[in-house]
């Protein structure tokens, strides 16, 4: 098991190696520094010395990869790959084009992020097994072929109407919770409370309906017609042999989520106004802060891999049947 | 008249033609036939098919575009023949000039008067703060309180002329069709209904607004239309630039194994471990960038923005494939395991001919529940990514652009609801069509689900 | 409800009595089970034969209303005790069943729930019906498991399904059943999927059970040898009917209807053998080892190779057929796939006519793929669905390149169809339109197109009903008599092998463990290893 984790850790490098290089690839090769330097300067003030200035003050005129200039081991330091991507590596962020240190803002960010998200994950994964359940109860009924037509139309409406429809009816119309803040003291769950409402709603459609087909899976196996044979009611097949081993293919399904929730929701954040990760990416895409996304890219596809390892470990915790090698 | 192709036209009239192609060869296949009838036998599936074979013809009459010849001034003296810097569509043409008419800014459905209070003049010439009345709305009432009886009257005619299209229509496939086996009613009905509110859409929009108009006073059911050539376009050449990566690869990585399928491997890890979002937000910038450095490669504004969507439509494929590719290649796994493929190497078969004869045909299930599964998430996306910023350009009409330009609006009094209504509404029944539809395909083609059918 | 009221049956007392059932298909009302009557007595097997789709797994489900949705019984009674259970409600149906009626599957693993011990899966059965709980729940449990022959019973409670051998899994199931000593016990195929040593182990379980506890046994099989081990009355169900009823001994020495004859005749008839054909090799294997790395470790390095196949030396004869005979694991389908070269050696040596063709590259191979065919076992997952079998049967001739114009090839597969029995406008359907047998003779067609010297047969018949499996098998004899191709028939049963092979080979753990010809085998086997697996061989 150990040697495992650690055999997937060190498999990790490459990955992570392989987003740095594309990352590095896109943003200083694709698109060169003095083109970062135009856009950011706006059309004003477009001149080869304001270029250059601004180069200096963000630390772009190196070389790319190779520092001729320089002398032994800074030949490689002492290159805009070397400063901008394989620092990354040691979890130095730098600072973002607008000159706050990104490691400090990622860091208290990320709290109000994780705040909405798992509360949001961990009910709307409750409520979509409850609803599943519900309607796998009364399988081959009408009801049943209802709720699936039920589970498409939710799934058929955008995210952005969730929101919007939520704010109108719950914050605007009956007036029950603020529309959009955030405050760290005093009723924090006053914020909370809609866009966690928001996020289960809108993911019951298609989270009901997939869990649905998979107990529907699990029903058909021949250890549900084992446990009829030893006259276990519907009921008890349902909850002792149908949801545990429906709960595998779950709980290994959604493990790989649970480490990128730190990085918070690109929407519910920012219609909310909840100073998290996700507001904090959509920002940086709006001004166009390449160094911030550049980071976030880094510590999401981190976040995604120690999810992916995460999920293996689960699969042994879940399916006896499973063993780590 | 002079056409004008964009490259956006172009890409979805040659792939309309190879899905056709493409379906006219899986017809001699009986067991892909038999699954088709499958999926068309059922009534839902015929309705939500008519919903999307309309969403398509809508889409394809607007991406037929052409600069209209400007007539020249009688000073001018020549038979040099100059055409409007503006790029219309047949599809403009048939709604009859709705998009023509332009208000000052927003005005409610149906609405004989403005939205916002102005300066304006009355009767006797003093300068009075009232609601200027609409441009374009209820120009022929002689009194604002014929409106009820008047749209009544015209929704009455306009019906009857829908009904006299809608009999045009489908007598002759009720002729054609009529001992089939298929319930070819649902989709008459549904043809039916789709013909009579078109009819009605476009003889009512010449004396009202039926959705309003916006804040540029721009009328919200045209741009509703507007978005649906870009909903369907992104929907399907996003899947046509992906298709082909996620196939050769997840094929290559199942068949050949080895240090192919690490290579496959490494890179589909790789790429899914990027946040979706962020790599697709960082490349639109870096595209945007690119055109605005380079302004001069477009000859017409909407050549541009055809452009900046082209190029989204790559970057979501390209970003995109790795599900696909997953799939693929576990499916091929499964196949290169089978006895007719080990059948096929004791014969001594080639690779490339083993790869297109046994592998390829038996993972186009996968293929097709993917395309039109991914058909609606895509759809769905546009809207979210033109709220980031990073969508379609602002110029071009999407139900994306139009939601981000209304959601503030929501909070004035008076709500103004209907361009989210229109966005919404359109968008919706896009989606849910293609979300029934995909839900019956995979149904029809997905062995797993087949099998459980033959066993119960 | 405790055990010490229930009053064992007296031997001969009806316990389950069967009257005109009939079952339908929901959607069409076609009949599948038409009208059939039986009754179970107490101590006594009573064996249901047929072969797949005859009808006799639905019966058992639908005597204990367990039949899926898309089956409906349409008349008839199950009678348990006196008491017709189709009167019951679904309640007291369930109190019915495990306790008074039980019933143990066909597939063993897939039939245990695979997230729950076993030890838990055998006390749900006694919480259920009984007031049994804690400690001497599990004492229950324990002592049932010594009861049907599981090792370690104490330890054994708490493993779940797959780490049990598939024998073991089979003996939870019996546990299960017997738990609430039941006077009925279904019994759906309940060896179809274990090796034959095993198989015999279970079926003795289940006799002795019978007879020590008065069970009621209703065993549901198309193995005849099973039936002539174990039970004491037969029927045999074909096409929902039940054609024929009568004592074991009656049965198999005066059958009356023509297709029970057929059932018999399929059981091996050990005096009659094939002599060696002739000297002359064709196929010679020397050592050959087929490794397959185990990796561990932090850096995956290789400590250690299964030894799938290791050390297999023997030599097949122009014209000959070799049974290579093992059970599922022993290695004999990999070095099928070897000598294919579908599969590395990792050593040792394999000549075709003098040449050595083991580790030759794709291409210095091809020249012998014409001489070296194959039929695998899943005739469905042979052929691809999406091809015609006539394209199915030209695709060798076309990559091998044997230079025939368009209408000569199609000549030729009309000839190849006609001989195997099909009919030469099969060439322009697809595989799906075909039964089992047909397939498999599809098969035999492809392998002939190329003019093979040999033909390596993957176990081609054991998907295939035991009617079907004769034919199948006449077909391959009669075509080594009229082309003089040799076979390399892998198998796992010995019962077929005495009318088929020359020569035997008997592989276990990837060693080839004894051969010699086929009445040397079978007659004087001298490895132990042999001598089980021809114990469990039925014979008449």
């Amino acid at each position: 098991m150990f040697a495992y984790i650690v055999r997937r850790l060190i498999y990790a490098i490459p990955i992570l190696v392989g987003v740095n290089l594309l990352t590095f690839t896109l943003f200083f090769v694709v698109n060169s520094p003095d083109d970062m330097a135009a856009s950011q300067l706006g059309d004003k003030y477009v001149t080869p010395e304001a270029i250059e200035n601004w180069k200096q003050k963000n630390g772009y005129d190196k070389p790319l990869f190779l520092n001729p200039d320089a002398a032994g081991v800074a030949q490689i330091t002492d290159t805009i790959f070397f400063d901008k991507s394989v620092r990354l590596f040691a979890f130095d962020f730098g600072r973002s084009e607008s000159g706050r240190d990104i490691t400090t803002d990622v860091a208290t960010r990320m709290w109000p992020s994780l705040a909405v998200a798992l509360p949001t994950f961990l009910v709307g994964i409750g409520v979509n097994i409850c609803v599943a359940l519900m309607v796998v109860m009364f399988r081959g009924t009408r009801l049943d072929r209802g709720a699936v037509f039920v589970f498409v139309a939710l799934m058929s409406i955008s995210y952005l109407f969730y929101i919007i429809g939520g704010q109108f009816l719950v914050a605007k119309t009956w007036r029950l919770v603020p529309i959009s803040g955030f405050h760290t003291e005093g009723q924090v769950w006053k914020f909370l409370i809609l866009p966690v409402l928001v996020g289960v709603v809108a993911g019951i459609g298609a989270g009901a309906r997939w869990y649905r087909t998979l107990f529907l899976e699990e029903a058909n196996q021949d250890y549900v017609r084992t446990a009829r044979a030893k006259g276990c009611s519907e009921l008890s097949i349902l909850f002792r042999h149908i949801l545990p081993n429906a709960l595998i293919p779950i709980l290994t399904g959604v493990v790989v989520l649970i480490p990128s929730l730190f990085m918070g929701s690109l929407l519910i954040e920012s219609f909310f106004g909840i100073p998290g990760l996700g507001s904090y990416m959509l920002d940086a895409i709006n001004s166009q802060d390449f160094a911030i996304v550049r980071s976030m890219v880094f510590i999401g596809s981190i976040l995604y891999i120690i999810g992916l390892l995460l999920t293996d470990i689960s699969y042994t915790w879940a399916d006896p049947r499973v063993r780590l090698s | 008249m002079k056409p004008v192709i964009l490259w956006s036209d172009a890409l979805i009239f040659l792939l309309v033609i190879s899905l056709a192609l493409f379906f006219w060869r899986l017809r001699r296949d009986p067991q892909t036939r038999e699954r088709w009838a499958e999926v068309f036998s059922s009534r839902l599936g015929m309705v939500a098919f008519t919903v999307i074979a309309a969403y398509i013809m809508v889409a394809l009459l607007d991406s037929l575009h052409f600069r209209r010849a400007l007539e020249n001034p009688e000073s001018l003296a020549t038979e040099e023949v100059f055409y409007d810097n503006k790029v219309t569509s047949v599809f403009d043409v048939l709604t009859g000039g709705m998009g023509e008419r332009f208000e000052r800014t927003y005005s409610a459905p149906f609405a004989l008067l403005s939205f916002e209070k102005e300066n304006i003049k009355d009767a006797d010439g003093r300068d009075i703060r009232d609601f200027p009345p609409l441009r374009h709305a209820g120009q022929h009432l002689s009194h604002p309180d014929e409106r009820a009886a008047d749209i009544l009257g015209k929704s009455v005619r306009a019906l009857l002329w829908g009904l006299l299209l809608c009999a045009l229509v489908i007598t002759p496939q009720w002729l054609l069709l009529r001992g089939s086996r298929f319930p070819w009613l649902a989709s008459w009905t549904t043809q039916a209904v789709i013909l009579c509110s078109a009819v009605w859409m476009v003889s009512l929009s010449r004396h009202y607004h039926i959705l309003g108009t916006d804040q540029g006073g721009a009328d919200v059911l045209f741009q509703s239309l507007k978005g649906i050539r870009t909903g369907v376009l992104l929907g399907t050449l996003a899947t046509l630039v992906m298709l082909p990566i996620a196939v050769t690869l997840g094929v290559m990585a199942g068949y050949f194994k080895g240090w192919v399928d690490d290579v496959v491997q490494y890179l589909y890890t790789t790429l899914s471990s990027i946040p979706g979002i962020l790599l697709i937000a960082a490349s639109v910038l870096l595209f945007q960038v690119y055109i605005d450095l380079n302004p001069d490669f477009f000859a017409v504004g909407m050549e541009k923005a055809d452009a900046k969507f082209i190029a989204l439509c790559f970057i979501l494929g390209v970003t995109s494939w790795s599900t696909l590719c997953r799939l693929i290649r576990a499916e091929t796994l499964k196949i290169s395991q089978l006895g007719y493929v080990q059948a096929a190497h004791a014969f001594g078969v080639s690779h490339t001919r083993i790869l297109g004869r046994h592998v390829l045909p038996n993972v186009v299930h996968i293929i097709l529940i993917t395309f039109v599964l991914d058909f609606s998430a895509l759809v769905l996306a546009e809207a979210v990514l033109s709220y980031i910023g990073v969508g379609v350009d602002p110029s071009m009409g999407s139900w994306g652009n139009m939601i981000n330009g209304a959601r503030s609006e929501l909070s004035r009094e008076p709500t103004i609801w209907w361009t989210l209504t229109g966005a919404f509404f359109f968008m919706f029944v896009l989606v849910l069509a293609a979300n029934l539809f995909s839900d019956l395909v995979r149904d029809a083609f997905d062995p797993r689900t087949s099998l459980r059918r033959a066993s119960a | 409800m405790s055990r010490e009221h229930q009053t064992q049956p007296t031997a001969g007392t009806v316990c389950l009595r069967v009257q005109d059932l009939t079952v339908t298909l929901a959607e069409t009302g076609e009949a599948i089970v038409k009208g059939i009557s039986f009754e179970l007595q107490a101590g006594k097997v009573f064996a249901l034969v047929g072969e797949s789709g005859s009808g006799k797994s639905v019966t058992s489900l639908a005597a204990m209303r367990l039949l899926p949705d898309a089956l409906r019984i349409s008349g008839g009674s199950v009678e348990v005790s006196g008491q017709d259970l189709f009167g019951l409600s679904e309640a007291r149906m369930q109190e019915v069943r495990g306790r008074r009626v039980a019933m143990i599957f066909q597939n063993a693993m897939s039939a245990l729930n695979p997230v729950q011990t076993v030890g838990r899966q055998v006390a749900e059965t006694l919480r259920l019906h009984t007031r049994l709980r804690g400690a001497a729940l599990r004492e229950r449990v324990v002592s049932l498991f010594q009861e049907v022959g599981i090792p370690d019973p104490e330890q054994r409670f708490d493993f779940f399904p797959h780490q049990l051998s598939g024998g073991q899994q089979q003996r939870v199931m019996i546990a299960m059943a017997l738990a609430c000593e039941p006077d009925v016990l279904i019994a759906d195929e309940p060896t179809t999927a274990l090796d034959v040593t095993i198989q015999l182990q279970v079926l003795n379980l289940i006799r002795e059970l019978t007879r020590s506890r008065q069970l009621a046994v209703l065993l549901i099989t198309h193995d005849m040898g099973v039936v002539k081990n174990t039970a004491d009355d037969v029927a045999v169900m074909y096409r929902g009917e039940l054609i024929e009823r009568a004592s074991v001994e009656d049965f198999f020495h005066n059958p009356k209807q023509a297709y029970s004859r057929r059932l018999i005749d399929a059981l091996p008839d050990l005096t009659h053998f094939r002599e060696a054909a002739t000297d002359s090799p064709l196929l010679e294997l020397e050592d050959v080892k087929v490794w397959f790395p185990i990796r561990r470790g932090l850096l995956q390095r290789v400590v250690d190779h299964t030894r799938a196949v290791d050390g297999v030396s023997l030599a097949i004869g122009r014209g000959e057929t070799y049974a290579l005979v093992g059970e599922s694991g022993s290695g004999k389908s990999t070095l099928g796939r070897a000598v294919l070269n579908l599969e590395p050696i990792a050593g040792g040596e394999i000549r075709f006519q003098g040449e050595t063709i083991g580790g030759l590259g794709r291409g210095a191979m091809l020249p012998y793929r014409k001489q070296i065919q194959v039929i695998f076992q899943n005739p469905f997952s042979s052929m691809n669905p999406r091809m015609t079998v006539g394209d199915i049967i030209a695709e060798g001739m076309i990559s091998l390149g044997l230079a025939l114009s368009p209408e000569e090839r199609k000549a030729r597969i009309q000839r190849l169809l006609e001989r195997v029995q099909l009919a030469a406008e099969h060439a322009h359907r697809y595989p799906h339109e075909f039964s089992g047998g047909q397939l498999q003779r599809i098969a035999i067609a492809r392998a002939l197109a190329v003019n093979p010297e040999l033909i390596i047969c993957d176990e081609p018949t054991s998907a295939l009903d035991v009617s079907i499996r004769a034919e199948v098998l006449d077909l391959l004899a009669e075509l080594q008599r009229e082309f003089g191709v040799s076979y390399l028939f892998i198998t796992h049963d010995l019962s077929i092998v005495p009318g088929l092979a020359h020569k035997v080979g008997v592989m276990q753990r990837g060693k080839l463990v004894e051969q010699g010809t086929a009445e040397q085998i079978l007659t004087a086997p001298e490895h132990p290893y042999t001598r089980a697996l021809l114990a469990a061989v039925p014979r008449i």
